[in-house]
């Protein structure tokens, strides 16, 4: 019974949307400009193409991960499975010594340092208001899933093909990145309970 | 001559080093945008914050025009940068799956591992799916294996499919960048001002 009448007030009192700021999370100190923020990764990235020949990623250093694993648990299902195999090598390497997997655990120290620094690191869940904790567990678990298979398919994810592919100009990354934004805003109307 | 890695100046322990310390710069600067909060993502796709676009659009023309200058200076030999190959239809279908993917769950890949390490909850809940997705992905390969290879177009870039010099559509990227941003910021005011 009272559960509309708590909407009603969401609805209508406006501090609710401090959310037109950047910063949603009403967070310990505020984000960085985007156009800053943007002009550093613009700076790594080119510090990468400069360095070693490649540009930043993220989904392949879980395919090395995964790869890792199941070879722990059953090494003849991981050497017979085509997929897991390119992520395997031949055997002289460990699965876990690959570029990207080194470039997330940076991620994970760069992340870590600047959400402490700002005084963001806190152990939360991000949702709107609207949806319990379970249920957005639940979405990000099932959202994870669909994120694998669309980085497979697509050869990287936002990182691999959107950003490295987009500043090299690659045409797969450009009709990927378009199709990344159309995907996202066909589905944003039926997934709104979860975030306003 | 860059890149410094292909020309032998140094060797693969290196890089593993370069890797992480360019990770660090990468993670430092999601945080910095706020990327490692989900709410902060999906508002790009609800209208009311646009800084996915702004960011990522600031970072790619950054790093373009970066490549662009340093290549006509003759530092830099891009034929060397990697370039992931075009597979049209699967990575179509792949970005559609992503982009669904995204709004579903409130990260990509990159910015989940920046929220798991910030602490967010749903980030881990979400970084194991994808784990969990991968796993699945790689039992069904060999039944879509044909079609993640079909629509095989090699490493090819914009300007050589459109047969049009380079140097245009950096300028090309740049204008709708710009042009971009502008509409971007009107839509935040618009929708910040209706609900």
């Amino acid at each position: 019974m009272a559960a509309p009448i708590i909407l009603e007030v969401n609805d209508v009192s406006s501090d609710h949307r401090p959310a037109v700021m950047p910063g949603s999370g009403r967070p310990a100190s505020p984000y960085w400009n985007p156009y800053l923020a943007g002009l550093g990764l613009g700076l790594v990235l080119l510090a990468a193409f400069v360095l070693v020949g490649r540009g930043l990623g993220a989904s392949g250093a879980f395919s090395s991960t995964v790869a890792w694993l199941v070879h722990l648990v059953a090494p003849a299902h991981a050497q017979s499975n085509e997929y897991l195999q390119g992520y395997l090598g031949d055997g002289t390497t460990h699965p876990l010594k690959a570029w990207l997997v080194f470039e997330v655990l940076g991620v994970m120290a760069g992340a870590l340092f600047s959400g402490l620094l700002a005084g963001r690191a806190r152990i939360m869940v991000e949702k709107g208001p609207r949806v319990s904790t379970a249920v957005r567990l639940l979405c990000a678990f099932a959202g994870g899933i669909l994120m694998a298979f669309g980085a497979h398919l697509a050869r990287g994810c936002t990182s691999g093909q959107a950003l490295t592919g987009g500043a090299l100009l690659n045409l797969g990354s450009w009709a990927f990145m378009l199709m990344v934004f159309v995907g996202g805003y066909s589905v944003a109307w039926f997934m709104s309970w979860q975030w306003r | 001559m860059a890149p410094f890695y292909k020309y032998g100046f140094f060797g693969d322990e290196m890089s593993l080093v370069l890797a992480f310390v360019l990770g660090t710069g990468f993670g430092f600067f999601l945080e910095r945008a706020g990327f490692g909060s989900a709410r902060k993502l999906a508002a790009q796709f609800y209208l009311y914050d646009m800084s996915v676009f702004k960011v990522m659009f600031t970072a790619i023309v950054t790093a373009m025009l970066g490549v662009t200058y340093l290549g006509w200076l003759g530092w830099l030999d891009l034929s060397l940068v990697y370039l992931v190959p075009t597979h049209l239809v699967p990575q179509i279908v792949g970005g559609l799956v992503l982009g669904v993917g995204f709004v579903v769950g409130g990260y990509c890949p990159g910015t989940s591992v920046a929220s798991l390490a910030t602490g967010r909850v749903d980030g881990f809940v979400y970084a194991f799916g994808i784990g969990a997705g991968t796993l699945v992905y790689a039992e069904v390969f060999p039944w879509i294996k044909g079609f993640v290879n079909s629509s095989e177009m090699g490493q090819v870039t914009l300007p050589e499919v459109f047969d049009l010099p380079w140097g245009l559509l950096v300028f090309a990227v740049v204008v709708i960048a710009v042009a971009g941003f502008s509409a971007a910021t009107l839509i935040e005011r618009r929708s910040g001002e209706k609900s």
